[in-house]
């Protein structure tokens, strides 16, 4: 039994936060704060949590000192759009936990719930320099079954523990715009008053739930448990992620949302630019792939390079994402960051889109997101700039503990090495 | 001469209407058999307007393994005339400061469907690229497919791509024909035909033929069925081989056998006239395929996506395959569970020819970040490889891939002046193609809105000024 007991207590701490002080030295540092970048700096990272950084911190001497020459520490990347920890092999629906074809479950599927932290994808995204990520629900239309909403994400770490949310019920999923449409039967007008009645519809069961309960509520399209899931987005509490990408749409949900009193984030928004300052006047952000250029369909004619760097522009506040919910090529958020820069959006810019900007807009910057004394020690040292393809992560820290540069395809790689020529 | 005559006979006769539309030119293929398919559909392509051009002052991949530090390159009547350090400039040239700036060879893509699956894509009537009515369809051609206006070429001309070969899709054992196009404007697919480029076929090995068919309850329903399905096919197409040869060598005498589009297409890999474009993803497969190919003596011109390649490397390189493939792209499906970024670098190290493609409308647009990424997993796995090589990966590598190594692919002196001038080093995520010029002629100027070519689509249309 006290062996039992001994070996339980070592796998927790070998889960919760080292009790090493590590201290990262002469590396530069991008605090995504009002400090701003330290050219030469130390980062000391103590229980969990930065002690200090800055230009001149001392090194205390027990510490474990990571020579930093020449790397960059940036906070953790956030993938904010992804199915992280609910898919290992996309064609394998047995191995997927991202959508449901129940017809009971809409908005109240909450993904949160049955996620995986054993996933092989976790360390694979780490190594892409991701310590969270939103996994989003997607939708799984069948014939006879469409719903409205795919449900409700959660931002998780890629720590690979079993408590791997970091935020449950961060925000409910909603497609407008042409998917919308469809699945409303076929039409935009259709989908909008769907939306207007199924509000009214959560705002009369809020009230009346008394009633509910007695068998003497109005009839409900949605099950009693979407109906409780809305309420805190009937009530502007949950952030409604909106998937929509003409711009006649964006301004179409942006007005909705101002008399519904809904806070609103787009999703896709690849003619967003065209509306920009409509949707910086509505304080709305944007959550966008920076590298989908193309006009895929009639509500994309508009999509360019330079979406992202026209909304930050007028003052959006852009978070970047990587296709749409991205599950294995959730890696490649930093190049897609790389690429909005090449197309004008400012670097700092670029990294607040993948650090601080979704770290505020899911509701967890008290946690992650930037580098700063007191927080959480979520943070990645880089060899070169980290939006460059040819620079690797040399150290991964996630609430202070090492995390490791090995997963699946490296083991793969070593067993297959080739013998030099 | 007599023989060309013969041939031309011939191929009026079998050719019917086209022959009486169309001046009996020499066809390009005219030394083909016949049983092979005849080029009827000859290249219109006009190289566009070329000046004299000297690009001065860049780092220049030549692809052939240089990296040439202020480097200076001469392109004349469409072809590179030199590239070296600081050569002299002849009178006559246009003098293009490319200080600070770096030029590669044109982008080539091994695997690409743009135009067949055109923007946009999520309208169903412009999917045109599986032809999945039959798991042998080795009798379509992709470029009857191809829709010119689609976006995606203008994109992937704007990101340096000057050559890509359209395959179809891969839902099919044998999906039929390949093309070769040049990235020019073009209201016809003829017009972007890049002439002379040998045609190619695809087939497709694992999940995707045996999920299409066995979900209609046919045949093949599993790996096994789909090796039966291919070697059903290579032993008819060698008995149609057969009957052509002796018709040829009894001298041409009496009634030629019947044409069968199909088996034309197979028979011409047989003779060596069409390159094998095989999408498969695990290295069992491929070993599979390479005994496939030595039982009815015909080559492997290039493994696509080819996920595994790093576990058979030297098997590749032995056999003298192409393995076109990503970096980044995995676990979509079981068959590339395994696949890692290291893979390219694996069979470069090995002696091999790496490509990396993009079957993607999107990543063909950046195929030199796509490289990086690769390159940056063979540096972390301490494989040392230069970048002046890896360039080879999305340039010189692909051309002899598609057949055209002779033509395009590298700076070198006589190649057709297929030339990129980029704002920063190619494998920075950074670059972006400043300059492009196919044959000499420049197809693309980020400075020059005039070159911001939209496709007749677009016109118009809202968001026509992006």
């Amino acid at each position: 039994m006290r062996i039992r007991v001994t070996a339980l207590l070592a796998l927790l701490l070998a889960h919760s936060a080292s009790a090493e002080t590590i201290a990262i030295v002469d590396a530069r540092l991008v605090t995504m704060t009002g400090a701003g970048n330290i050219q030469r700096g130390t980062i000391l990272i103590r229980d969990g949590t930065i002690a200090a950084l800055g230009a001149d911190v001392q090194v205390p001497a027990n510490a474990r000192v990571i020579d930093g020459r020449g790397g960059v520490v940036t906070p953790g990347f956030i993938q904010a759009d992804s199915s992280l920890g609910a898919v290992e092999v996309s064609q394998v629906p047995a191995s997927a936990d991202r959508a449901t074809h129940s017809k009971r479950a809409s908005a109240a599927f909450d993904i949160s719930q049955g996620l995986n932290p054993d996933s092989i994808l976790l360390p694979i995204s780490r190594l892409g320099g991701i310590t969270h990520a939103v996994t989003t629900p997607l939708y799984d239309d069948r014939p006879d079954r469409a719903l409205q909403f795919a449900g409700q994400a959660a931002v998780i770490d890629l720590a690979q523990r079993p408590h791997m949310v970091t935020r449950p019920r961060a925000a409910m999923v909603l497609e407008m715009g042409e998917g919308g449409a469809e699945r409303a039967g076929g039409a935009r007008g259709v989908a909008i008053v769907e939306l207007r009645t199924t509000l009214a519809d959560v705002r009369h069961f809020a009230e009346h739930r008394a009633a509910y309960d007695r068998g003497e509520g109005r009839p409900q399209a949605l099950s009693r448990a979407d109906l409780e899931a809305l309420i805190p987005v009937a009530e502007g509490r949950m952030p409604l992620i909106v998937k929509v990408d003409r711009a006649s749409d964006i301004a179409e949900i942006i007005s909705i949302a101002r008399e519904e009193k809904l806070r609103i984030i787009l999703d896709g928004a690849q003619e967003g630019w065209r509306v920009a300052d409509t949707i910086a006047a509505a304080k709305v952000p944007v959550i966008l792939d920076p590298i989908a250029n193309l006009p895929r369909s009639f509500s994309e004619l508009g999509a360019t390079m330079e979406n992202a760097a026209r909304l930050h522009e007028a003052g959006v506040v852009v978070i970047l994402k990587t296709g749409s919910g991205v599950a294995h090529r959730a890696r490649e958020l930093r190049y897609g960051a790389g690429n909005a820069v090449a197309w004008g959006l400012p670097y700092d810019a670029a990294l607040a889109a993948i650090t601080i900007n979704p770290a505020r807009v899911f509701g967890v910057a008290d946690r992650i997101g930037v580098l700063e004394a007191g927080r959480t020690a979520d943070l990645v040292l880089w060899n070169g700039d980290p939006l460059e393809p040819l620079s690797q992560p040399r150290a991964i820290f996630l609430e202070g503990t090492e995390q490791s540069l090995n997963a699946r395809p490296l083991e793969l790689r070593d067993r297959y090495r080739p013998l030099s020529r | 001469m007599k023989e060309v005559a013969l041939v031309l006979l011939a191929a009026a006769v079998l050719a019917g209407c086209a022959a009486v539309t169309q001046p009996p030119a020499r066809a390009p293929y005219a030394d083909a058999a016949i049983y092979a398919g005849r080029d009827s559909y000859r290249s219109t392509y006009q190289r566009p307007a070329a000046d004299r051009i000297a690009l001065v002052g860049a780092t220049v991949f030549t692809a052939t393994g240089d990296e040439i530090e202020g480097g200076t390159v001469l392109m004349e009547n469409g072809k590179i005339a030199a590239v070296g350090a600081a050569l002299p400039i002849p009178t006559g040239f246009r003098t293009i400061d490319a200080r600070g700036k770096w030029i590669t060879p044109g982008v080539i893509d091994a695997h690409s469907h743009l135009g067949a699956w055109a923007q946009p894509e999520t309208v169903e009537m412009h999917n045109d690229v599986n032809e999945m009515t039959d798991p042998n369809t080795a009798q379509v051609w992709i470029e009857h497919s191809i829709w010119p206006q689609d976006p995606g070429f203008d994109a992937a001309r704007e990101a340096g791509v000057t050559t890509m070969m359209i395959l179809p899709g891969s839902g099919n054992l044998f999906g039929g024909r390949t093309v070769t196009l040049k990235n020019v404007p073009s209201a016809t697919v003829q017009g972007m035909k890049f002439p002379g480029a040998p045609q190619g076929l695809k087939i497709a090995c694992g999940e995707n033929p045996k999920r299409v068919y066995g979900r209609r309850g046919r045949s093949p329903a599993t790996r096994m069925g789909n090796v039966a399905g291919y070697r059903k096919a290579w032993i008819e197409a060698q008995d149609y081989a057969r009957r052509w040869e002796r018709w040829e060598e009894g001298d041409r005498a009496g009634e030629p056998p019947r044409r069968d589009l199909q088996l034309e297409t197979l028979a011409g890999v047989l003779k060596g006239e069409i390159l094998v474009q095989n999408h498969c993803y695990r290295a069992d497969e491929m070993a599979t395929m390479i005994d496939i190919a030595r039982e009815f003596g015909f080559k492997i011109r290039t493994f696509h996506h080819a996920s595994e390649a790093y576990k058979i490397a030297p098997l590749l390189v032995n056999n003298d395959i192409c393995v076109a493939t990503w970096a980044s792209w995995w676990g979509y499906k079981m068959e590339v569970f395994d696949a890692i970024e290291e893979n390219a670098a694996f069979v470069h190290a090995s002696g091999g020819c790496a490509i990396i493609h993009s079957d993607d409308p999107i990543l063909i647009q950046r195929l030199n970040q796509e490289a990086a990424a690769a390159l940056s997993a063979a540096w972390r796995a301490g494989i040392p490889i230069r970048k002046a090589e890896a360039v080879r990966w999305f340039t010189a590598n692909p051309a002899k891939a598609l057949g055209i190594a002779n033509r395009v692919g590298t700076l070198e002196p006589g190649k057709n002046a297929d030339v990129v001038l980029w704002s920063h080093d190619p494998f920075s995520i950074y670059a972006r193609a400043e300059k492009v010029w196919i044959d000499g002629g420049l197809v693309f100027d980020r400075a020059d809105p005039h070159y911001r070519r939209h496709s007749d689509f677009l016109l118009g249309q809202a968001g026509e000024t992006r």
